[in-house]
C-alpha cells in the first residue's frame, strides 16, 4: 500500500513537470510584476494561493492600480473566467465521487490540470482520485513558490521591469491561435474578436469587456444552431 | 500602492470568489444525471475561442495606432509571438520572446 502511493505520487510528479515549466516563470513574471505596483512577495504569493488563476491574476494588476471597484473586479473574474464551467461539466464523472478530494480537485481546476486529468485513464477508482489529486497540488505548489519567488528576486534584484507586463498578452495571443489552428474554432474566435473590437471602439477601453461579452452571448444564442453545425 | 491594504485584500478576495464560482457553480447545479440543454451545449463549444479573441483585444485596448508610435511595439511583438508559435508550437517560448521583443522596444528603441 505504502509502495503503491509513492509510485502514484512519482507518476503524478511526471505528468506535472511540463506545467511546471510554465508555470514557474510565469509565476514569477506574476510576482515581478505584483512587486512592481508596491504589492511584496507576500501579497503575490497570498494572491495565487486563494485564485490559482493565472489570466485574472494577471489582469488584476489593473484593478489594483486603479479605483477601488471589488464588483466589477468580481464581474470581469465571473467572465473571463467562464471556461472553468465548461472544465467542471467535462470532468463532473471524474470529480464528483472523490470524497475527501473533491472540494480541493474542484477548487485547483485550472487550465493545465483540466488538460492533464481530463485526459488520463484509471479504471480503479481510488488509484485515480489520488493521482488527481497530486497532479492539481503539485500544479498548485508551482503556481504558488513561482509568485512568491519572482517577487523574492523583484525585492532582491534591481531589474527594469517594463513591458514585462507584454506577458499577458503574449499569453493570449497564444490560446487565441491555438484555437484558430482547429478550423471548427475559427467563426467563434474570429466573432469574439470582432465583437471586442466594437466594443471598444464604441464603448471605449474603460467599459468593453461587459457589452463585448454581451455581444457575443448573443450572437451564440440565436446564430449557435449553425455554428456549431 | 494606489489601494489601501484593507482594500487591495478585499479586490483580491473578490477576483478569487469570481474563480471559484466558475469552478463550484458545475458541480453545484448539475448533481446526478440533469441534462443540459443543447443550447447550452453549443454555447460550451463557442465560448471559450471567442473569450481568448476578447482577451487579446482587451489587452491592447489602451494602445493608440492612430499617433506615434502606431503601436509599432505591439504589433511587432503579436507578429513575433504568432511566428514563433506557429514555427515551434511551444507556448514558453513564444511567449516569452514576444516578451523579449516587447521589452526591448520599450527599453531601448522607443526611448
Amino acid at each position: 500500500m505504502k509502495e503503491d502511493n509513492k509510485s502514484i505520487i512519482r507518476e503524478a510528479f511526471t505528468l506535472s513537470v511540463p506545467v511546471a515549466t510554465g508555470f514557474l516563470p510565469l509565476g514569477a513574471a506574476f510576482g515581478i510584476l505584483m512587486h512592481s505596483i508596491g504589492y511584496n512577495w507576500m501579497w503575490s504569493a497570498f494572491f495565487s494561493l486563494v485564485a490559482f488563476a493565472g489570466s485574472i491574476q494577471y489582469l488584476s494588476i489593473s484593478f489594483l492600480t486603479s479605483a477601488f471597484n471589488p464588483i466589477n473586479a468580481f464581474l470581469v473574474s465571473l467572465m473571463v473566467n467562464a471556461r472553468h464551467l465548461f472544465y467542471g461539466i467535462s470532468l463532473m464523472d471524474k470529480y464528483k465521487d472523490s470524497g475527501k478530494y473533491k472540494n480541493f480537485l474542484i477548487f485547483g481546476m485550472c487550465d493545465e490540470t483540466f488538460s492533464i486529468t481530463s485526459s488520463l485513464e484509471i479504471a480503479d477508482r481510488k488509484k485515480r482520485d489520488k493521482m488527481n489529486f497530486y497532479i492539481t497540488l503539485f500544479d498548485y505548489s508551482y503556481w504558488v513558490a513561482g509568485s512568491a519567488i519572482g517577487g523574492l528576486i523583484a525585492g532582491g534584484v534591481k531589474f527594469n521591469t517594463m513591458g514585462m507586463d507584454f506577458a499577458l498578452t503574449a499569453l493570449f495571443v497564444v490560446l487565441f491561435l491555438e484555437q484558430m489552428l482547429k478550423k471548427k474554432n475559427r467563426i467563434p474566435g474570429l466573432t469574439g474578436l470582432a465583437a471586442s473590437i466594437l466594443s471598444l471602439m464604441v464603448f471605449g477601453s474603460g467599459n468593453m469587456i461587459i457589452p463585448a461579452m454581451i455581444i457575443i452571448l448573443v450572437v451564440f444564442f440565436f446564430g449557435g444552431d449553425r455554428l456549431c453545425s | 500602492m494606489q489601494l489601501s491594504p484593507y482594500q487591495a485584500l478585499i479586490t483580491i478576495l473578490a477576483v478569487s470568489a469570481g474563480v471559484m464560482v466558475t469552478r463550484f457553480l458545475p458541480f453545484i447545479l448539475f448533481r446526478g444525471e440533469k441534462k443540459m440543454s443543447p443550447k447550452f451545449e453549443n454555447l460550451k463549444e463557442l465560448i471559450p475561442p471567442a473569450m481568448m479573441g476578447l482577451l487579446v483585444v482587451y489587452c491592447l485596448k489602451d494602445v493608440s495606432f492612430t499617433s506615434p508610435p502606431y503601436g509599432i511595439a505591439e504589433i511587432v511583438s503579436v507578429v513575433t509571438v504568432i511566428l514563433l508559435h506557429l514555427w515551434k508550437r511551444n507556448s514558453l517560448l513564444s511567449i516569452f520572446g514576444g516578451v523579449a521583443v516587447y521589452m526591448t522596444f520599450l527599453q531601448f528603441i522607443l526611448k
